[in-house]
């Protein structure tokens, strides 16, 4: 890294439009070859993986990151909400007296359907009650308070969990077939392939909700000037409920993932993959969805690289050691921060 | 920076049919800080009103607490006949109220389209989008900024943005807190006369200024606010000739 541009460069404003789809593919052929260096004939399969990995972490870091951008509260509960989830579809599976994969394609479409509608709307209902009875009161409180309840709030769900449901490892029927596909020269697992095409299509939705939606630049007002929003109309109640809402049901969504990809869940695994996701939220820069996302994907990258490489017991030290390097080079994180920047 | 404190004279004592806004007996409080004493305003139907005072008099807590921001803890507001003291900010846009708040609060990362379109967020698509043709017809710079951020703007044309995105909601009530604050004055004329345009088109104007001047100039009445109490309330024309006033506001010895 030489390249000596100008320090004072300001973040160009206007995107060139080819420049985010060329970076994308330039960070995809990196991670491959970084992968096929160690992963020698497995490379494919670790590469798939680590985007697999990626997509859930991303998911539940698009949570963390509308919550700090409209009220600048950590959801320390966040991570909670994405285990609730695994365990709404860990019931629903169970009760509905699957065992294991269904080969019958259109009732595993059935059934992935009722699965994920009922846990995404399970946990957005439950993110949205837990904003309105721990967080609104607490909307003008000094900044640690409403952090503190998160943590509190966080402690009594995983409580709930450990007493009501199990203690200890929790297995999940999959039910999504993990037959190879051949797609070209591409071999790829159905459920990596779906869970890869699902997870990008929820972003992509989210995006488009929340760049070319009357409600979507409701909401991003409201996370730049909530007085300024509320005298456009703007009820900034309701628009933080729907914030909390969309936020809770994509960690349902991915509670329903790690239950599929994985096969198991655990009542602490909120804690675990929340500081993963909070960490890749940072990482792209809190506050900013895109960023979410990719630093989703690069914490999946990270995670995966480390274990091909045989140093996956230090996974957790480079998935923070890239978040120390990062904030050192980009205090905002690899996108840069929205915070509420007053005109 | 004082004046003599004189009994508040309503200028039209008997409570007229046009009136659209008033304010009787509002006391509003940042938490201990009693900010407005007892405020009596009154703005009638196509007036526009100003309200003058030095730093720190109640101006905008005044216009906070008409727009909702904030309630007052005593006295009522109401707006064209009805109680809306503890109507929310968000409800009262609905109603007819639009604040273009002190400091302009341009959504700085959204495009000035975007800016004039939350101006119109209670209102249709197609309502909307006639709204912003209307809005860029009366602010023709803004046509040429419309795909820019809000926060690229100059301040000018921040406070344009600012006025023509309150517009947008097609308010009976405009409450513009000091539009023309840090302009140039090219730009404060051309401000003081969109004023009297917008007030041409109908909406009526609670106009809060340092530059008192200029505000009486465009003015019908006035109120001088000082320390969170109305000292004085006369016609535009009286206010201005009062010495008083003109020692203490209008910058003469
Ligand atoms: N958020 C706040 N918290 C506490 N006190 C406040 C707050 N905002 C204003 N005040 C106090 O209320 C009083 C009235 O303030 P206000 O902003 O209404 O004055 P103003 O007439 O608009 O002044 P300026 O000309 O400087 O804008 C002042 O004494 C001010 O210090
Ligand atoms: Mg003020």
């Amino acid at each position: 890294m030489t390249a000596a541009t100008p320090s004072v460069a300001r973040p160009r404003m206007r995107m060139i439009p080819w420049r985010a789809p060329v970076a994308v593919v330039a960070a995809l052929v990196i991670s491959y070859l970084v992968i096929a260096n160690a992963a020698g004939a497995q490379a494919q399969e670790q590469f798939i993986n680590a985007l697999t990995i990626g997509a859930l972490y991303a998911l539940i870091a698009l949570g963390y990151t509308m919550v700090y951008g409209i009220i600048e509260l950590i959801n320390f509960a966040h991570g909670e909400i994405f285990m609730c989830g695994s365990f709404v579809a860990w019931w629903l599976i169970t009760t509905m007296g699957f065992t294991g994969t269904i080969h019958d394609l259109p009732i595993l479409v059935i059934v992935l359907v009722v699965v994920f509608l009922v846990s995404m709307l399970v946990m957005g209902v439950v993110g949205v009650i837990i904003e309105r009875f721990a967080y609104r009161r607490l909307r003008n409180a000094p900044r640690l308070a409403p952090l503190i309840t998160a943590i509190g709030v966080s402690f009594i769900l995983q409580n709930l969990v450990f007493v009501g449901i199990s203690n200890s490892i929790v297995k999940v029927p999959q039910l999504i077939p993990f037959d190879l596909l051949q797609i070209g020269p591409l071999a790829i697992r159905e459920i990596n392939l779906f869970v890869i095409v699902f997870a990008v299509a929820l972003m992509i939705a989210l995006q488009l909700f929340i760049t070319r939606t009357r409600l979507g630049t409701a909401m991003r007002s409201t996370a730049m000037d909530r007085e300024a929003a509320q005298l456009m109309g703007v009820n900034i109640n309701s628009t933080i409920a729907i914030t909390f809402f969309i936020g809770s049901a994509l960690a349902g969504a991915a509670g329903v993932v790690q239950t599929q990809y994985l096969g198991n869940t655990v009542f602490n695994i909120g804690f675990q993959s929340g500081l993963k996701a909070f960490t890749a939220a940072v990482l792209g820069g809190i506050g900013n969805t895109t960023g979410a996302a990719v630093g989703g994907f690069v914490i999946g990258f990270l995670e995966v690289t480390s274990s091909v490489y045989g140093i996956g017991r230090w996974s957790e030290a480079i998935v923070f050691g890239a978040l120390v390097v990062v904030l050192i080079f980009r205090p905002n994180g690899i996108l840069g921060q929205q915070l509420a920047d007053r005109a | 920076m004082t004046v003599a404190v004189a009994a508040p004279a309503a200028p039209n004592p008997t409570p007229s049919p046009s009136t659209l806004l008033r304010l009787s007996g509002v006391n509003t409080y940042y938490g201990r800080i009693h900010a407005l004493q007892g405020i009596d305003i009154e703005v009638k139907q196509d007036e526009i009103v100003t309200l003058i005072g030095s730093n720190g008099a109640g101006k905008t807590t005044t216009l906070k607490t008409i727009s909702g921001l904030l309630h007052p803890r005593e006295g009522t507001v109401e707006f064209d006949g009805k109680d809306v003291t503890h109507t929310a900010a968000h409800e009262l846009v609905k109603e007819g109220i639009a604040h273009a708040p002190e400091g302009r609060r341009i959504f700085s990362r959204l495009s000035v389209r975007e800016n004039m379109l939350m101006g119109g967020f209670t209102r249709s698509a197609s309502e909307r989008a006639e709204d912003l043709e209307r809005g860029l017809t009366l602010f023709p710079r803004l046509r040429e900024r419309l795909d820019q951020k809000g926060g690229s703007l100059s301040g000018g044309e921040q406070q344009m943005l600012a006025i023509a995105r309150a517009l947008m909601s097609r308010p009976r009530l405009l409450l513009l807190d000091e539009p023309s604050l840090g302009l140039s004055p090219i730009l404060v004329q051309q401000i003081f006369q969109l004023i009297t345009e917008i007030k041409r088109q109908g909406v009526t104007i609670l106009l809060v200024e340092q530059n008192a001047l200029q505000a009486l100039a465009v003015a019908d009445r006035g109120y001088v606010l000082q320390t969170g109490k109305v000292i004085l309330a006369d016609t535009a024309a009286g206010l201005a000739a009062n010495p008083d006033v003109r020692r203490a506001y209008l910058g003469e010895i």
